[in-house]
């Protein structure tokens, strides 16, 4: 955190300041373990077994918050008694199809639920899809649109509230976890047994009524085949803990830039509408009551989906939406298969994708498999990239890697590409929405230089030019461009458009109009807004990501430094910080309460429950939405309202965490027969081979990551003198055991090599880097800073150009952070001497000619 | 009269740097350049952009391009020692071994010395003393002599290649003198550099240390915060935790024309007695 998010960190200090334990958990030595009072270095890739021990640690010592537990999770839920779990079938649950490499996950429901009949329906969202060679993996679970709540179960579960029934949910997962021992945790991630008690006594005893424990993670977490997985792991401890919807608790994750958190609340996911509601399905969502019945949980806030996304439809088209035409459903895309990064790349590789905007991306050097990247892009007709400086993904038909071995040539590739020079954040207008949901307003502070435009600009006039071309038109396919509402006020020689005008749109109206909040927005067409979540950051017409009253002129919460979704809510979920009945959990930890006087919820922060519904509030038989909901749940946006340590659905790969090894690992797994996740999304072609699990030809373990030097892919810092001068260049860490043992030279170079490609680095030998005992051996782990490519003042090789393509079945996200490669010293070979070593690998490693 | 010269109109103002909070971000130096308009290094040919091994540090030290330095240093520690400095430990090959790795880091800067030689040597008056009680050159004056870079005991100040003319840190002048906190005192996330009343920051600093060594850390000590050290105490001062040696800082700094006065009193006493003899000698010749 420290070292990509040095401006957040200040608090961290502060805490630890104020007496807060910081312990660092990170195959890396890196600035914050510095920081930390304690770094625990465990393999890349093995969190899982990690977070794994420590559930065990909490389940078999009886340091589980109990009553938290029995009243705010599904601990007590009954499962069916076909489901089995991973100690029954060797590493898979009960549902897998070897033949799709697939689940049906109808087993892991609760008993007596209708069985999901979202599941009845998922072969639908299955659709062969010869037209895009879609890869569908991911599709039946649609995990990816449940970033503001889970997925239906359709009922609510019998529970044993005593936890002692053998297939309720708690002694489920005691059974799951009962293998995680110290020991077994020692033997996969490398860490001592002493070490990892340490963690687990201290996160223990910081928690309860009392204390709470926060974790705080990044794509350390993320980038890997099962990386939803290692969240619901750490989610499963919380809940365990008691540490979600309490101050000082929850699991914060670290976005990969600014705004990413805004970009997937209004998406740029291909699966994803506005607020997280699911784009609809080809096929199968054909109109709005269809698309609504099949995908709103019909209890909880998931509940009001139908009034979401008309407000969504109205603000969109405005007038044309209305009942009569299903409010212009018909106008939204549908989706015909998985059109994600990666399976785009395979799509323009096999001449079905032939034209690519990049906005402020630069796959050639952030992307896995940078080969794959550019080898895409050179089989396009047009490519359109917007970005302030010629980045690799804009070059690479000049000077890219591919140039200089032959495998490309300039004049052969029919790419056109458009360089557009875009504006940067001090240059415009807008919001940032950080990780805790905070939209914050900034104000431009100069004029962008020269030609360089905002992205408002750009799409506005773009949309705006468009809409003059379609003006006239009579084809019924030009017919949701035509009624599109895009109408805002320009402002300045550039024409501008007025940054709060959108804002004020995604926030929506009604007859009375800006909206207060979402749950003012009707599904009669009566309101408008472009984003459910965000309704209420325009109230009363005032931008409130705007307000800066600094945090010493309010209270401790201090709502008005900027504004957060939903309706300005600092902490998700806050009826959990209070007990069944009402009364705070603990006077230290007092947030939110049961007022009985008032006959309302109390507190300093906006409270996550209707504030009127008392805690002994019964829900009556037959009610829908939040109404189903009892007044001692606090998950509103779960169809249960509970807080799932177990996930009857919503996943593709497996309803608890498991620990699988990474696709591409130097040791087996040592609690199952399944080595990797069975869920895994692979991919195949001759630029795409594998290493092989346990091979002495790709002996060491790598992991990439970033330095507070630079941004990313480089494209805002290797530009820069300031920024290129304190990280020069590309280099690699590694341990002096790993240098004595392959001839490395501290500054001199090494050649790093996977069934990818071969790359150079300069070395630094650095006792950050440790060996690990895993498995009975020593693994040596590769430490790869990604940031580099050949534009700029800072150069060097690319290392996720070492990276294959390798993806979690949920949500498409690449394993990126382990590997494994070769590491020799001095420079790799230039020209074709550089594809003939990597072939050269292949063979010894036996899988030239492999097609994975 | 304060001892470096100035009446007591303006409380004397410095930087107080607490390495124990440095993240090691770098924010400093680029906040530096960026408000003073420093050259990148390299930019002037001496070969800046290299790596240059020192851990995460590429950029050495301090110099005409450099006015914040962030030294990283990489040590073992043993085990005992990590617990007692509640540092972190990592992980080793047996998985028992319990040797563990510390990574200091530590923003340097020009001290602003109380007894300043570098302003002592400078012939032309372009280095002055401002009232806030710090040094600084001026570039439309200096000339260029390069008298300071050797007077300094710390190797702060340090000639432009390209340009002639001796640059340093000038704690902001243009920032302060409008209430404005120096540039990498507002850029530091952790607040590893704060700016204020030298006699403020002295108690805080002092403060912090009992801190640290309540809490195990007993190795905080402070550096430069002594008014009777070899320089008069520095008016940029820090707490470091090992020896100053191990951050690139001398243990003992002396202002090097401490012996000036002393010097001059002889060579005068000295140029007396041969005066006295050459008087005396045509005074013996005339008899």
């Amino acid at each position: 955190m420290a070292e990509c998010h040095p401006v957040g960190f200040q608090w961290v200090m502060e805490a630890k300041n104020r007496g807060a334990k910081v312990i660092h958990v990170d195959p890396r030595f890196t600035r914050t373990s510095a920081l930390s009072h304690e770094h625990v270095a465990l393999r890349a890739g093995s969190d899982i077994a990690f977070l794994g021990g420590l559930i065990n640690y909490v389940l078999s010592n009886g340091k589980e918050f109990r009553d938290y537990i029995v009243a705010y999770t599904n601990a007590g839920a009954i499962l069916r008694e076909d489901f089995a779990d991973t100690e029954d079938l060797d590493g898979l649950f009960s549902g897998f199809d070897p033949e799709t490499g697939r689940y049906d996950v109808t087993t892991w429901a609760y008993e007596g639920a209708d069985p999901a009949p979202a599941a009845g329906n998922r072969e639908l969202w299955v659709h062969p899809d010869e037209e895009h060679g879609g890869e569908h993996h991911g599709c039946s679970a649609r995990a990816e649109s449940y970033g503001s709540g889970g997925a239906n179960v359709h009922a609510k579960p019998s529970i044993d509230a005593t936890l002692e029934h053998p297939r309720c949910v708690f002694q489920v997962l005691k059974r799951h976890y009962a293998r995680y021992t110290p020991e077994v945790v020692a033997d996969i991630c490398g860490v001592s047994t002493r070490q990892f008690l340490d963690v687990a006594e201290a996160i223990t005893a910081n928690s309860g009524r009392r204390r709470t424990t926060a974790w705080v993670y990044s794509v350390g977490w993320t980038h890997h085949t099962v990386g939803v997985q290692y969240i619901r792991a750490a989610s499963i401890l919380q809940l365990l803990l008691g540490n979600i919807g309490r101050p000082g608790g929850g699991i914060l994750a670290l976005r990969g830039h600014a705004s990413i958190q805004g970009s997937t609340d209004i998406p740029t996911l291909f699966n994803i509408l506005p607020g997280y509601i699911p784009m609809p399905q080809a096929h199968q969502h054909l109109d709005l009551d269809t698309f609504v019945g099949l995908d709103a949980g019909s209890t909880g806030f998931w509940g009001n989906m139908r009034s979401y996304t008309v407000s969504l439809l109205k603000a969109w088209w405005g007038e044309h939406a209305t009942e009569e035409n299903d409010f212009r459903f018909s106008h939204l895309p549908r989706l015909t298969g998985d059109h994600g990064t990666y399976q785009t790349v395979y799509n323009q590789l096999a001449g079905k994708c032939k034209g690519y905007f990049l906005v402020g991306e630069n796959p050639a050097v952030g992307s896995a498999n940078g080969k794959l990247q550019r080898l895409g892009m050179a089989n396009l007709d047009w490519l359109v990239v917007r970005d302030m400086r010629l980045i690799e993904s804009a070059t690479f038909w000049q000077d890219g890697p591919e140039i200089a071995t032959g495998e490309l040539a300039s004049e052969e590739i029919g790419t056109e590409v458009f360089f557009l020079p875009a504006a940067s954040h001090v240059e415009k207008d807008g919001s940032f929405t950080n990780t805790q949901r905070l939209l914050q307003w900034h104000h431009k502070a100069v004029e962008p230089p020269g030609d360089a435009r905002s992205d408002l600009w750009f799409y506005y006039h773009l949309g705006r030019i468009i809409l003059r071309k379609v003006r006239e038109s009579t084809d019924p396919r030009d017919l949701p461009l035509r009624e599109l509402t895009w109408s805002y006020p320009t402002h300045g020689p550039t024409d501008e458009p007025d940054a709060e005008s959108v804002l004020a749109e995604i926030n929506g109206s009604g007859p009375e109009g800006p909206l207060p909040s979402y749950t003012k927005l009707a599904d009669d067409g009566s309101t408008s807004s472009g984003c459910w979540i965000y309704c209420g950051v325009y109230a009363d017409g005032v931008n409130h990501a705007a307000n800066r009253v600094p945090g010493s002129k309010q209270d401790w919460v201090a709502p008005r430094w900027a504004w957060a979704w939903p309706s300005n809510r600092r902490i998700l979920y806050n009826r959990a910080s209070a007990d069944p009945e009402g009364r705070p959990w603990s006077e230290r930890k007092r947030y939110v309460w049961w007022d009985a006087e008032k006959g309302r919820w109390v507190s300093p922060d906006v409270p996550d429950f209707e504030a009127t519904k008392p805690p002994d509030y019964e829900p009556p038989e037959g009610a829908k939405a939040q109404d189903a909901l009892s007044g001692t749940d606090p998950f509103i946006m779960q169809t249960d309202g509970k807080g799932w340590l177990f996930a009857p659905a919503g996943l593709t790969d497996g309803p608890l965490p498991t620990h699988y090894e990474p696709h591409e690992s130097p040791v087996d797994n040592p609690l199952y027969g399944q080595q990797a996740s069975p869920g895994r999304q692979t991919f195949g072609g001759e630029h795409n081979r594998y290493n092989p699990v346990g091979s002495d030809v790709y002996p060491y373990a790598f992991t990439t990551y970033r330095l507070t030097e630079h941004h990313t892919a480089g494209g805002m810092s290797r530009e820069l003198p300031y920024l290129s001068e304190l990280q020069p260049e590309f280099f690699c860490e590694v341990s002096p055991e790993l240098a004595e043992e392959t001839g490395l030279e501290h500054g001199g170079w090494a050649t790093i090599i996977s069934a990818r490609t071969a790359i150079e680095a300069r070395v630094l030998v650095t006792e950050r880097m440790k060996p690990l005992r895993v498995r009975g051996k020593t693994i040596h782990q590769v430490g790869l800073p990604y940031h580099w490519g050949p534009n700029g003042l800072s150069t060097g090789d690319s290392a996720n150009d070492l990276l294959s393509v390798v993806l979690d079945p949920n949500v498409h996200i690449q394993e990126a952070k382990a590997a494994t490669c070769d590491i020799r010293p001095g420079r790799r070979p230039r020209g074709s001497a550089l594809p003939e070593l990597v072939r050269e690998y292949q063979r010894r490693a036996g899988i030239e000619g492999s097609e994975a | 009269m304060s001892d470096s010269g100035y009446a007591d109109t303006q409380p004397r103002m410095g930087f107080f740097t607490d390495t124990s909070v440095c993240i090691g971000c770098k924010a400093c130096e680029v906040a530096c350049k960026e408000w003073n308009l420093v050259p990148a290094s390299g930019s002037s040919g001496d070969g800046g952009m290299d790596l240059l091994g020192l851990s995460y540090d590429n950029t050495g030290d301090l110099g005409a391009n450099s006015w914040r330095h962030v030294a990283f240093i990489e040590q073992q520690v043993p085990a005992s020692r990590v617990d007692n400095l509640g540092m972190p430990t990592i992980g080793a090959p047996e998985q028992e071994d319990e040797a563990g790795v510390r990574w200091l880091m530590s923003s340097d800067v020009c001290k602003h010395c109380t007894h300043a030689a570098c302003l002592d040597v400078c012939p032309t008056g372009a280095l002055f003393r401002t009232e806030f009680d710090t040094v600084v050159v001026q570039p439309d004056i200096c000339n260029g002599c390069g008298y300071c870079v050797p007077a300094c005991p710390y190797g702060v100040i340090e000639k432009r290649e390209d340009d002639g003319r001796a640059f340093k840190c000038t704690l902001c002048y243009d920032r302060i003198g409008d209430g404005l906190e120096p540039a990498c005192a507002k850029a530091c996330p952790t607040d590893s550099i704060q700016y204020g009343e030298l006699d403020v920051l002295r108690q805080r600093a002092e403060q912090r240390k009992q801190e640290l060594h309540a809490d195990g850390v007993t190795e905080a000590r402070l550096y430069g915060e002594n008014p009777d050290d070899g320089v008069g105490g520095t008016g940029a001062f820090f707490l470091l935790l090992d020896e100053p040696e191990v951050y690139g800082l001398p243990p003992d700094p002396v202002v090097t024309t401490r012996d000036l006065p002393g010097m001059w009193r002889r060579a005068g006493a000295a140029a007396l007695g041969v005066a006295a003899a050459v008087v005396a000698s045509f005074v013996g010749a005339r008899r």
